[in-house]
């Protein structure tokens, strides 16, 4: 090299110099991956062994089956039925093929559930399967069945539904169940079962607050899988364990009788058994069919039901807020008992009553009236004469201890409790003083009264029974003692009394006896005006007549059985609401003479409520199908 | 010596070190490919076994070539390897789609493949002919750049980003090497760094989705970055000592894609840990400072340069897989050559291995005539 020239000696040096440069870099670029392996493969180490397993290894949860819900005697009113169904996973469908069609051609599909999978397609999320059919016949799903391999993200399973035998008539109590939406899944923590196909949760009434301990645990099935889904092998799987079931304190031939006598009325019914304070029945009518939710509703079926005055979608037991109009007297009239008012102090009925400068018009003119036939006869003036020489204060809180607005303790997921004003409620709320008016509209139950129908059958539970009786709805509750009204025996006497007159002397609801031998009913019937005094009673328009309120209980020297109803713009209480109650006690004492008692009436209303049901859906949907 | 006696001394005189790193290379790669397909010799390692073969005789029939003949054929072959890349783009253009290959009879020839060697010859030959004064000047650099420049633009336009990258890479280092001055690399780093958005705007849909995943493999865990997110897992979850022998779950479970071709080294690691990592990267390693070596003891300039350069080739195709399946480097498609399953990365790297054996004999010709 000595004898080259000085810029090849240059150019070598250079050479060698960067050589060097690329061989460092070399070795950096060397160093760098070893350090990254090693950062990877040791200090990462578990954070991508856990990766690693939770790829390989994969949870298929097994939902588990839904609890019953049996009745007092053991009757099931929720059940589950095994059924076929099919799915799509929007995941695996294919890009330029529209399976939808062709299943709606095998299964028989109408416009509404066509257009109800193609709605839940667009918002599906991908990670959950879209409900085509539920509850498909077995010759349906086998011919999905031989179809799928050329239906791609089609899916045709087995699994069991919910199915309520009684329909409407449990609708409001029981609620209803289905797929868990997004916000649902959220919730719980984004928790698998959910989002399994088929799988089902509570949405409305006891299906939602018993939830806990309806739906079970989930039994899990773990497996190898591919990339793809493939399954490789099956490790230890873990059981199901079904949910539990759960026994309500409803008497389902009770509930179903109650329901089906209310006709095609709106309104509600509840009984209570006055020994145990447990609710036999607990109906709200018009209502939905739970089994035709509980499957995914079509849009026809919901419009009709969101479109219906008679508001099916909304629990009137439990939600449903009314004045109690007349039915207050009973309990008026035992607080002026304890106040020290003499039962045969008469006030004169002229057809109505002054106070201040304004002029409180009666229903008739009752004459001279002590407390048995102001209640018997339902004579407000007398209440608005005594409720002015009384204590506003005690009298209120007399018929609150009673029952109205008070907010009972049952696992209903919503429940409205209604007002019963005092004077103290008033200072608070509206920041005035208490006015004889106001005594005066309060003790005929207008004014700022309000119940719901719950508390309708508390009432005269409490007043039959002479006992602080608490309403139940779950037979596994414990008893707990219940304590005894903290009102005199006579007073009480007094009140049972008059209230017995009411449907068996000359009182408002003679029309109402009971037909049977030896048992009387006592009871009170209101009407609570919805619109103005004036024009009180009969109307043409159904909006604006009275509710028809009637609570009662039986037999009336030794209580069993209380029962409050309310007939939403059913006119008088007498009329409406009186023999609905009437043949709903006849059912408990005899259940052959109840049914004859329904039988001529549901042939004039032109068949069963599940006939006419489905009738009315027909109707809607032929009177739908040229607009959508 | 007793074995110069028993064997024939053409064969004593072989880089038999070198050789039994590449086999045993080779070897462990055939291991890999023989656990990814579910511990079967099909479709893989077999076929593989056969092509690495094929090649290892090539390259060292190869290593019998003279320097002088290397340097004759030089331009000859640069200049047919451009002619089948502009053959490979009328084709494509006439077929309108993506096209890498030329389909001649029963074989496939990718041109870009070759380009990697060829360019690296033609720049060393190049690098040879300047006269060393001259080296500093623009006449010197621009030819350089047409000739790097030309294949380089059409590879890209294939679309072939790994490729067009490594063979720029390759270029680089050999003028780098040659001594040109520094700011003619100085500058276009700093070019790129100003290009990069306009470059990636021009880029296809599935390109530049990965230089995004790459930024934020996390991004898409599902879809783009999907590929080094199994890989880093495949790597992550091997540990120190690996699942064992046939028992990577991640590449026999599918959730390693690529697992046979570009992410080899994942399901290597996953079985083999990171003992089996740093002993492959440490071969790696052996054979390019072997190459570097043969290019440091070159009594030529041509010698010095070619040899620097093929090493650099094997270099990048190395490191720019393991950046790559690390989650260090995007998703560019570089398979790891001698392991990865496939013939054009083999051949490729025998080529430079062929060329080095045959220049480190020259060295050694040359040195016992001294």
């Amino acid at each position: 090299m000595k004898h080259m020239r000085i810029t090849t000696a240059h150019q070598s040096i250079t050479f060698s110099r960067r050589m060097m440069l690329l061989a460092g870099a070399q070795a950096t670029v060397g160093g760098l991956l070893i350090a990254r392996m090693g950062w990877l493969a040791i200090a990462q180490n578990q954070k991508y062994q856990l990766l690693s397993e939770s790829n390989r290894v994969q949870l298929i949860p097994v939902p588990p089956r839904r609890g019953w819900i049996i009745d007092r005697n053991g009757k099931p009113i929720a059940i589950n039925r095994a059924s076929f169904r099919v799915d799509i996973v929007p995941q695996q469908l294919e890009k330029d093929r529209d399976v939808v069609p062709e299943l709606a051609r095998l299964l028989a599909l109408d416009v509404d559930a066509v257009e109800r999978i193609r709605r839940e397609l667009l918002e599906s999320r991908g990670f959950r399967p879209v409900s085509v059919a539920d509850n498909v016949p077995y010759e349906q799903y086998a011919a999905i069945t031989v179809r799928l391999p050329d239906l791609p993200g089609v899916q045709a399973t087995r699994g069991y539904s919910r199915y309520y035998p009684d329909g409407p008539a449990v609708a409001h109590l029981l609620g209803y169940v289905g797929t868990a939406n997004a916000k649902e899944y959220e919730a719980e923590n984004k928790n698998p079962l959910l989002i399994i196909p088929g799988f089902k949760i509570g949405k409305q009434g006891l299906e939602k607050s018993l939830e806990p301990y309806l739906r079970g645990e989930p039994g899990g099935q773990r497996v190898e899988v591919t990339a793809r889904g493939k399954l490789v092998k099956e490790l230890d799987p873990q059981p199901d364990r079904s949910g539990q079931t759960v026994q309500l304190t409803i008497d389902q031939g009770l509930q179903e009788y109650a329901a089906r006598r209310m006709g095609d009325q709106s309104g509600a019914l509840v009984a209570i058994d006055v020994t145990s304070g447990d609710m036999l029945a607990f109906v709200s009518m018009p209502a939905f069919d739970p089994n035709s939710f509980s499957e995914g509703i079509g849009r026809t079926e919901w419009t009709m039901l969101s479109k219906n005055d008679h508001i099916p979608l909304l629990n009137k037991v439990a939600q449903g807020l009314y004045p109690s109009g007349s039915t207050i007297k009973p309990a008026m009239a035992l607080a002026f008992l304890k106040q020290g008012v003499d039962p045969k102090r008469r006030v004169v009925c002229n057809g109505g009553y002054q106070i201040g400068n304004r002029y409180f018009r009666c229903d008739a003119v009752h004459g001279p009236m002590d407390m048995h036939s102001a209640i018997e006869r339902s004579c407000n003036t007398y209440f608005w004469a005594t409720g002015l020489v009384t204590d506003p204060e005690q009298t209120t809180e007399m018929v609150h201890y009673l029952g109205y607005g008070e907010h009972f303790d049952l696992p209903i997921p919503t429940q409205r409790y209604g007002t019963m004003p005092s004077p103290d409620w008033l200072e608070k709320r509206y920041h005035r003083k208490w006015q004889g008016y106001d005594s005066a509209n309060t003790s005929i139950g207008q004014g700022y009264v309000l119940v719901n129908p719950l508390q309708l059958a508390v009432m005269p539970a409490r007043l039959g029974s002479g006992k602080l009786l608490q309403p139940r709805l779950l037979m596994g509750t414990p008893r707990k003692p219940i304590a005894a009204l903290g009102v005199n025996p006579e007073h009480l006497e007094i009140v049972r009394n008059a209230m017995a007159a009411v449907v068996n002397e000359h009182g408002t609801a003679v029309a109402s006896k009971l037909p049977l031998d030896g048992i009387l009913m006592a009871g009170k019937t209101g009407t609570a005006q919805v619109f103005r005094l004036g024009e009180r009673g009969h109307q043409g328009n159904w909006a604006l007549r009275d509710h028809a309120l009637f609570i009662a209980f039986a037999p009336a020297d030794k209580p069993r059985y209380a029962i409050g109803c309310i007939i939403e713009h059913g006119g008088f209480g007498a009329s409406a609401a009186a023999p609905i109650v009437r043949d709903s006690m006849t059912y408990l004492f005899d259940k052959q003479k109840a049914y004859s008692a329904l039988a001529p009436l549901e042939e004039q209303w032109g068949g069963t409520l599940a006939e006419r049901n489905a009738r009315q859906l027909e109707a809607f949907k032929s009177g739908a199908r040229p607009i959508a | 010596m007793i074995t110069s006696a028993i064997i024939p001394r053409p064969l004593a005189r072989l880089p038999w070190r070198l050789i039994f790193l590449v086999a045993g290379i080779a070897t462990f790669g055939l291991i890999v490919l023989y656990s990814a397909a579910g511990g079967s010799m099909r479709p893989w390692a077999l076929k593989q076994a056969i092509v690495f073969t094929g090649f290892l005789s090539i390259a060292v029939a190869m290593s019998w070539m003279k320097e002088s003949t290397i340097k004759a054929v030089t331009f000859p072959i640069y200049g047919a390897t451009l002619i089948m890349l502009i053959g490979v783009e009328a084709l494509g253009f006439v077929s309108k789609g993506a096209q890498r290959w030329l389909d001649i009879g029963p074989i496939r020839l990718q041109p870009s493949e070759f380009m990697k060697p060829a360019i690296v010859l033609t720049l060393a030959r190049f690098y040879e002919l300047v006269p060393a004064a001259e080296i500093r000047k623009w006449r010197a650099i621009w030819p350089a750049m047409a000739l790097l420049g030309v294949p380089a633009a059409l590879i890209l336009v294939q679309p072939d980003l790994g490729t067009c990258i490594m063979v720029v890479l390759c270029g680089v280092t050999v003028m780098f090497l040659a001594g040109l001055p520094w700011w003619i690399f100085a500058a276009p780093a700093a070019a790129v760094a100003v290009a990069a958005p306009i470059v990636y705007s021009m880029m296809h849909g599935y390109q530049r989705k990965r230089i995004d995943v790459f930024l934020d493999p996390e991004s898409d865990p599902l879809g783009a970055g999907y590929h080094i997110a199994q890989s880093k897992i495949a790597i992550g979850s091997g540990g120190i000592w690996g699942k064992g022998f046939l028992h990577g779950s991640q590449s026999h479970l599918q959730y390693l894609p690529e697992g046979h071709t570009d992410f080899v080294f994942a399901t290597m690691a996953e079985e083999w840990g990171l003992v089996g990592g740093v002993i492959l990267i440490c071969a790696f390693g052996a054979v390019i400072r072997w190459g570097m070596r043969v290019s440091q003891n070159a009594r030529t300039r041509f010698a010095q340069l070619a040899a620097a350069g093929l090493s650099a080739t094997i270099f990048f195709y190395v490191s720019i897989n393991l950046l790559m399946v690390m989650g260090l480097a995007p998703v560019v498609g570089v398979p790891l050559p001698l392991v990865s399953f496939g013939g054009s990365a083999v051949m490729t790297v025998m080529i430079c291995l062929g060329l080095l054996m045959a220049l480190e004999r020259q060295q050694r010709t040359v040195s016992r005539l001294a």
